[in-house]
């Protein structure tokens, strides 16, 4: 029973992070239909940035955390404004290949700079477990899920309440309506990726301090993949509720079916669930259904 | 205030809509454009609000002026800041978003902000039925409850020349009768300027003070609603009104009158 409550617990700690790169993907696909294959690569470079902020130039970690965040703002403006920005008005198709294209170039740029054996961050949070009953936690697993919960909060009342979030929603519902309001459709597309660029380094940051940095931790952006399309690509409680199904499930296959098939099988896992889930819902848990009058 | 000058529109860098539009729009007016289907009226309309570029469409000749100076060469946002609205046709309303989302939505290029809220109370003024339905998905309206929306959003801005889209598209007579009498009041009330395009002429002459015909990408005629109304040609072939009142539909096929301004 202890172990059940243990693996659910980490499910719930590295699906919220799941969730967290999601919106990222949800944000890209909903403002402009496209799906950012890049994603796991903004998530790399953030990471690194943060790192070598704390530990090349001994920054305490908010600060870094913070630095490292605008980095990946300003990163995700100026790809945005380079590499994608041409392509709009453009079969969206296009747009899908040029991030691929994207993602590799980043991938070799990041291997250039920072090579490719694991790193570690210094030890931030606390080593000291912490007791819930009988389950035992490690502060830093507390602290990400905190961490996940505020940005997520604050994501939320941003789409809700705010003027520019607003008018994010109204320009991925119908972008030249949006136009004639006066929104500009580029400077929305500009946000969405600055956006994406942020929550996908907080992702990465978060799961650096739990597993270390190196090189494979862009492979979360293909497995958070599954994670938004599960939830409904352009629902963001969609990605939320997603990102927990999948850590969980993820957490619990790797407790109890791994050791019996010798290992693996939880990396498959989420993809197997996509695969299942899409076959009865094909617009996802929560996808957008396009309303129609009749 | 509104001029548009001997424009001509392409789109594609091949299909010519407009071949030398010219039409004047005067402040604190309602100003209808007529015309049938492919006159070229949303192209004009486009053209003045800069949404053309979006479509692959270009001004390529003349120039549009507001309060003397050029707009056609801004884009979209610059248009709308600068005080110019359209209304686009068949409502396009955020369906996904609420209705009070949908009027915060066309205050975005408002920069007083704290106005909003009263703004909005003057919306559900003019249309009280949005404001029982401010809370629900605005693709779930009707059709005239979204056109009102498409309207409010349009109040929000605050415009100076507010340019509506076939606001009739649609819609039952009665609600058409409703709509076009609210926008009378708007243009009363806020002493906003109005260029209202329409295939259906009788109910935009009943408000306009002004009005012109449009045909073949340019206008063929204008005058004031009085002697648009008494003119013979438009009488029969936008009012469906022959020499001696209603014409019969059996009558139609053995007598066409030439237009005579062709």
């Amino acid at each position: 029973m202890t172990f059940l409550l243990q693996m659910i617990v980490t499910g719930i700690v590295v699906g919220s992070v799941y969730a967290l790169v999601a919106l990222g993907f949800v944000l890209i696909y909903k403002s402009s239909d496209a799906i950012n294959f890049a994603q796991g690569e903004f998530l790399l470079i953030g990471t690194y940035v943060c790192l070598t902020l704390i530990t090349a130039y001994n920054i305490p970690f908010v600060a870094a955390l913070l630095i490292a965040l605008m980095f990946s703002a300003v990163l995700g403006f100026v790809i945005e404004r380079i590499v994608l920005r041409p392509f709009i008005g453009e079969p969206v198709i296009s747009m899908i290949m040029a991030t691929i294209g994207l993602s590799s170039v980043l991938a070799g740029i990041v291997h250039i700079i920072w090579g490719h054996e694991t790193r570690v961050f210094p030890k931030i949070f606390s080593e000291k477990p912490v007791n819930l009953g009988e389950i035992v936690i490690a502060p830093v697993y507390l602290w990400s899920l905190l961490i996940v919960v505020v940005m997520l909060v604050i994501f939320t009342l941003f789409f809700k309440y705010s003027k520019l979030g607003i008018a994010m929603r109204a320009t991925a519902d119908d972008q030249q309506a949006a136009m004639s309001m006066g929104i500009s459709v580029k400077m929305i597309f500009a946000v969405a990726w600055a956006i994406a660029a942020i929550v996908s380094a907080v992702g990465g940051i978060l799961l650096g301090n739990i597993n270390g940095v190196n090189a494979s931790l862009s492979a979360i952006g293909l497995k958070v993949l599954p994670v938004a399309i599960l939830g409904g690509l352009d629902s963001i409680p969609g990605a939320i509720i997603g990102g927990l199904i999948i850590g969980i499930l993820e957490s619990l296959t790797g407790g109890y079916l791994d050791p019996l098939v010798g290992g693996g099988l939880k990396e498959v896992m989420p993809f197997v669930i996509l695969v299942f889930i899409l076959m009865f819902k094909p617009y996802g848990l929560f996808g957008k259904k396009e309303i129609e009058r009749v | 205030m509104l001029t548009i000058n001997n424009v001509e529109v392409m789109y594609d860098k091949v299909i010519l809509v407009l071949k030398g539009m010219s039409m004047v729009v005067p402040k604190g007016k309602i100003v209808a454009l007529l015309g049938s289907n492919g006159a070229g009226k949303t192209t004009t309309l486009k053209a003045i609000s800069g949404l053309l570029k979006s479509e692959n469409g270009e001004v390529t000749d003349g120039f549009i002026e507001l309060y003397g100076e050029r707009i056609d060469v801004n884009d979209a946002e610059t248009i709308v800041k600068k005080g110019i609205f359209q209304c686009m046709e068949g409502r396009r309303v955020f369906k996904h978003l609420s209705v009070e989302d949908n009027l915060i939505a066309g205050a975005h290029t408002r920069k007083d902000r704290k106005n909003i809220k009263s703004d909005i109370q003057k919306v559900y003024h003019y249309f009280p039925k949005l404001e029982m339905l401010k809370h629900r998905q605005a693709g779930y309206l009707s059709g005239g409850e979204q056109q009102m929306l498409a309207i409010g959003r349009g109040i929000m801005a605050k415009p100076k020349v507010l340019l509506l889209d076939e606001p009739s598209l649609g819609l039952a007579p009665l609600l058409v009768k409703e709509i076009f009498s609210i926008i009378k009041k708007i243009n009363k009330e806020e002493g906003t300027t109005i260029l209202v395009v329409e295939q259906n002429a009788n109910v935009a002459l009943s408000i306009a003070d002004y009005g012109y015909i449009m045909e073949n990408g340019r206008i063929v005629m204008d005058g004031t609603v009085d002697r648009l109304l008494s003119n013979q040609d438009v009488r029969e072939f936008y009012l469906g009104m022959g020499d001696k009142g209603r014409k019969s539909y059996k009558d139609i096929k053995s007598y066409k009158r030439r237009k005579r301004w062709l």
